[in-house]
């Protein structure tokens, strides 16, 4: 029986990390120029994760096929000198393996999240709230209006709370459901959370960020290929977070021009 | 026994004679200067509700017609017709279409009763804000039966959807039965206006209210106008 068991631990283990190591279901094609460096740090954390899954798995089987059927009276050996020593080497290998991937993994992070936008960013500001996405562009003269939650006004169409009446800024500001942006220009997304935390995640792009009320995050990417992706909100944020979604749609700046300026004369 | 009998047959003959010399009030609801521009709606992130829309939906909060028209002003009688407390007995509907609340501003009678209906193949949560009365909200899936309710004090009630942010409307609860809510070209009709000195009230939800005093003799029909001031923003 205690064979049997052995067996079964193994072929699970083998048949579970095949799909794993092989990258049988992959994320679906990537369109950002941080993509690649993602995408290669997330196979090797696999592969790793996958053979540490399956060294650990035989091991298992191995040890259940070794010493089934042993007999009651039979002395149970200890490992020479004590176990100390085989957690303190196996909690250092597997420190050592973490930071070793967050250290090769940084740099994919930081072109996302902490190296400056380049000049020639497009500046687009995103805003969740329960539950839909809300995006601004500057318009015409390049600058913002000054945001006024207490003016926030769904009914009427003023998501982010602007005040035209009294602000020059914002009377040219284009407020959209959709992210449109120009391929292969870096685009610096503002975000900000109206009411709870929701996320922005687009799997095509491989970014992932939660937006957290009371806090202005900044994110950019460059999108290398024209379509419309979803954007979908990973954050549990309420009654209709199943519905909280917007559409990406990356366009040739030509075609991105044109959008501007219909949604600016709607 | 006799007075039993007796009390049909008065309440009728009064009824009859109040109807003889009944006025009217009607007139039409303009507006000067330029009115902000109806906002488009992008609904892109609800399928099933964008594609029932030709073209987009524009933002119903101002909503003007030709001749300087404007509609969605709720008109009644605020003072010199007391309440008969009479709730008419007529079912009114609001319904979500096209994720849209339609009318826009439905006016009843405190104590009426009206339906909520959900036309749409996803889920709305009807959420009114009122302030003196009872606050609530309710999902409804498509399919939902419609939910039956009714407001006991006389207010104005912004309502919203906690699922679809740009949809709006409004309730508005009045404690009289003469209203009305002007629409297709401004044009409103208070009748069955027994003689007598009244106040007429025009609310429009983003222009604020107008009043005006007019005296009924008789069974005529009184023209009284009202005209709001627009804002560009």
């Amino acid at each position: 029986m205690g064979k049997f068991f052995a067996i079964t631990i193994a072929i699970i283990a083998i048949l579970s990390a095949i799909p794993i190591v092989m990258n049988y279901w992959g994320p679906p094609a990537d369109i950002s120029t941080h993509g690649p460096a993602i995408d290669e740090q997330m196979h090797d954390t696999m592969w790793e994760a996958g053979v540490s899954f399956l060294a650990a798995q035989l091991l298992l089987a191995f040890f259940v096929w070794q010493f089934t059927g042993r007999a009651k009276s039979d002395k149970v050996r200890n490992l020479p000198g004590g176990a100390r020593g085989l957690v303190i080497a196996a909690f250092l290998f597997v420190g050592t393996e973490i930071l070793a991937l967050g250290v090769i993994g940084q740099k994919a992070w930081a072109t996302v999240f902490f190296d400056p936008p380049g000049k020639n960013a497009l500046t687009v500001q995103s805003q969740a709230g329960q539950f839909a996405f809300y995006f601004r562009y500057p318009g015409p003269d390049g600058k913002f209006g000054a945001l006024h939650p207490d003016k926030i006004d769904e009914g009427n169409q003023n998501f982010f709370g602007l005040d035209p009446e009294n602000d020059v800024d914002a009377r040219d500001d284009i407020v959209t459901a959709e992210l449109a942006i120009p391929i292969n220009r870096q685009v610096n997304l503002l975000m900000h959370a109206k009411d709870v935390g929701h996320s922005f995640y687009v799997r095509e792009l491989r970014i992932q960020q939660d937006y957290v009320p009371g806090l202005d995050l900044a994110i950019h990417f460059t999108a290398t290929k024209t379509g419309q992706y979803e954007i979908v909100c990973t954050q549990l944020c309420g009654l209709g977070h199943y519905n909280m979604k917007a559409y990406l749609t990356v366009l040739s700046q030509e075609d991105f021009d044109k959008w501007l300026k219909d949604k600016a004369a709607q | 026994m006799r007075t039993k009998q007796m009390l049909p047959a008065l309440s009728t003959l009064l009824v009859c004679s109040s109807m003889m010399f009944a006025g009217t009030v009607s007139g039409k609801i303009t507006y000067t200067g330029t009115p902000a521009k109806q906002k488009a709606i992008d609904m892109s992130k609800e399928p099933s509700c964008a594609k029932q829309h030709a073209t987009p939906v524009l933002n119903e909060t101002v909503v003007t017609g030709p001749n300087n028209a404007l509609d969605n002003v709720v008109v009644y009688v605020s003072s010199g017709a007391p309440d008969d407390g009479q709730v008419p007995s007529q079912s009114i509907t609001y319904t979500q279409k096209g994720c849209q609340y339609i009318p826009h501003v439905l006016a009843m009678h405190v104590d009426q009763e009206f339906e909520i209906l959900n036309d749409d193949q996803t889920s709305h949560n009807i959420h009114p804000l009122p302030k003196v009365n009872i606050e609530w909200n309710k999902s409804q899936p498509p399919g939902t039966p419609p939910i039956k309710e009714k407001y006991d004090k006389a207010e104005f009630i912004p309502v919203k959807c906690n699922i679809h942010p740009w949809m709006h409307g409004w309730f508005v609860v009045l404690k009289t039965n003469h209203f009305d809510v002007s629409k297709d070209g401004g044009d409103f009709k208070l009748p069955d206006l027994p003689p007598g000195k009244y106040t007429i009230t025009a609310w429009h939800e983003d222009y604020g209210t107008q009043t005006a005093d007019v005296t009924i003799t008789g069974s005529e029909t009184k023209d009284v106008n009202f005209t709001f001031k627009a804002k560009a923003y």
